[in-house]
């Protein structure tokens, strides 16, 4: 591993936590991250999800599926500009948030756009192009998700890494996804995500010529 | 000549919803620390806001136009607007408008191809005109609809009191423009992020401007016109899409070409001139052959014309549809 070097020189950030430790950031993670699942039945069951709450829910479940697909990109910028080798241990549980996320974003629109009517459903899909990048995205996420335990890593070995490649794409057709539904002004969101994007995969793409000039 | 007809599904003025039901609010804006925290997780959560004080506009004559659907609720008609002079958040409306627009003094100036035209303060503009309540379906671009108990005027009495000449063809319309009142009006030039071009204007063929459906609205549930909802008058064409429906109006224009109208210049392609509500004619980016009507959660289908075909698909006898979006 070519990890431990530390940009910042962050010490104590870099410290992996013990395993207690480790299972509390976890649980914190999980805590956090549900948040806003928890808040939209809350505000379901209460009627406080404002005047369309369906669009509540869409917009939301959406939003929060963009965050946590773009944290995931983070952490191996992150990693390495802390030296913190343990956040990627986190990377999984914040993977699956996204993916949550972005499942619950279809479901409502599966459920109440459609009320489950498949037909009508594939056709909405297949003529509107920013359903498909979105229905694209997600689709990406799929086989992410299901190889996401420890069991799936072992077995697939290097493979492993290169399916998990998807990601890439994924986050990509899901902002395409974002700024396809935007009216007039409202650039502010979207373009922060892309920024953040573009750093990610930038910064990846800067390391890998840095390291095949180095390495070659 | 106006040709008023009533349609079997019309509503007569007795059975429109009374005004204990309209004042039957359902009480979701709730001042806790919950929604605070939740407007920042989840967009779509409000923060609570006072009302604004708003006149009681008296007994309003009922209309046959008015249509028997039951209407959304004060709540829902001013909380979630777009009026993108104030941001174009659905909620950002009803945070800035209440208090920064004025609504007196009011100037209407009526000018162009027309005999009488002029400036008119708000009170000399509806002399004479008897305001009347109209319940009519609203049909939003963006595929959410209400139905409004608006108060108004029909548009068509403004028209032949200002004697437009011959050459007036169209009708256009003016938002009122003042960047210290409408924060997005200040905001403006961000290169290729720059959007609207302020002030907001649209426009109507003449005989659409002249149908009796069409409304010059000063108020709705029986009240002056809150601040969101286009203060302190505003159209209302019921069979376009809601942002034909110019809001805060200063100035109605007569002219001999087709007007500039904000939408269909910002992007012509998804936008047209017409907009007629029409559930066979797509938006480039969304199907508009059903609707979320505020209040349901499951869509229904969308009416031709918003469901007023029988008063205005003449207008459109012999045109493209699909080509006059």
């Amino acid at each position: 591993m070519r990890g431990g070097q530390s940009v910042m020189g962050a010490a104590t950030l870099a410290r992996t936590p013990s395993p207690a430790g480790l299972r509390a950031l976890r649980v914190g993670l999980f805590a956090v991250a549900g948040l806003p699942a928890m808040m939209l039945v809350v505000g379901l069951v209460q009627g406080e999800l404002g005047v369309n709450p369906v669009e509540t829910l869409l917009d939301t479940t959406g939003i929060w599926a963009l965050r946590f697909l773009l944290a995931t990109l983070a952490v191996t910028p992150i990693r390495w500009l802390t030296g913190a080798v343990w956040v990627v241990r986190l990377r999984r549980q914040v993977g699956l948030w996204a993916f949550f996320y972005a499942s619950c974003h279809f479901a409502v629109f599966a459920v109440f756009d459609h009320g489950l009517a498949l037909a009508p459903m594939i056709e909405d899909i297949a003529k509107r192009p920013f359903i498909l990048v979105g229905m694209s995205g997600l689709l990406l996420m799929l086989p992410l998700a299901l190889t996401s335990t420890r069991g799936w890593i072992r077995r697939l070995g290097k493979r492993w890494r290169q399916l998990h490649w998807l990601v890439y794409p994924a986050a990509v057709l899901g902002l395409v996804h974002f700024f396809w539904l935007i009216r007039a002004n409202r650039w502010t969101e979207p373009l922060i995500y892309a920024a953040l994007l573009a750093i990610f995969l930038g910064w990846r793409a800067w390391r890998r010529r840095g390291v095949a000039l180095r390495d070659g | 000549m106006l040709i008023k007809k009533r349609r079997a599904s019309d509503v007569l003025p007795s059975e429109i919803t009374p005004e204990s039901i309209y004042r039957d609010r359902r009480r979701f804006l709730r001042t806790s620390a919950l929604a605070a925290a939740g407007s920042l997780l989840a967009p779509g959560w409000s923060l609570a806001k006072p009302m604004e004080a708003l006149e009681p506009l008296g007994e309003l004559p009922a209309s046959e136009f008015s249509t028997d659907t039951p209407a959304n609720t004060y709540e829902e008609i001013t909380t979630y607007n777009n009026f993108y002079e104030f941001g174009s958040g659905k909620e950002d409306p009803m945070r800035l408008a209440p208090g920064r627009l004025e609504h007196r003094p009011w100037t209407v100036t009526v000018s162009g191809e027309a005999e009488n035209t002029g400036e008119y303060g708000f009170d000399d503009f509806m002399r004479g005109l008897t305001v009347e309540e109209r319940i009519y379906r609203l049909r939003c671009v963006e595929a959410w609809s209400m139905v409004i108990p608006w108060a108004g005027v029909p548009l068509a009495e403004v028209i032949r009191r200002a004697r437009p000449t011959s050459r007036a063809k169209y009708v256009k319309f003016y938002t009122r423009y003042d960047p210290q009142v409408f924060p997005a009006q200040a905001a403006r030039g961000m290169g290729f992020l720059a959007s609207i071009d302020w002030p907001y204007t649209e426009g109507l063929r003449m005989d659409e401007a002249m149908n009796p459906l069409t409304l010059l609205a000063t108020g709705l549930y029986g009240k002056e016109m809150p601040s969101q909802n286009g203060a302190p008058i505003r159209l209302v064409v019921p069979w376009k899409y809601g942002f034909k429906s110019i809001k805060s109006v200063v100035r109605i224009h007569f002219q001999e070409t087709e007007p500039e109208a904000t939408w269909n210049q910002l992007a012509p392609h998804e936008y047209g001139f017409y907009a007629n509500v029409n559930p066979n004619v797509d938006h480039p980016r969304w199907s508009q052959a059903r609707e979320r009507r505020i209040g349901e959660f499951f869509k229904q289908d969308t009416l031709m014309f918003n469901g007023y075909q029988e008063e205005v698909a003449h207008l459109y006898a012999g045109m493209d549809l699909s080509k006059h979006y």
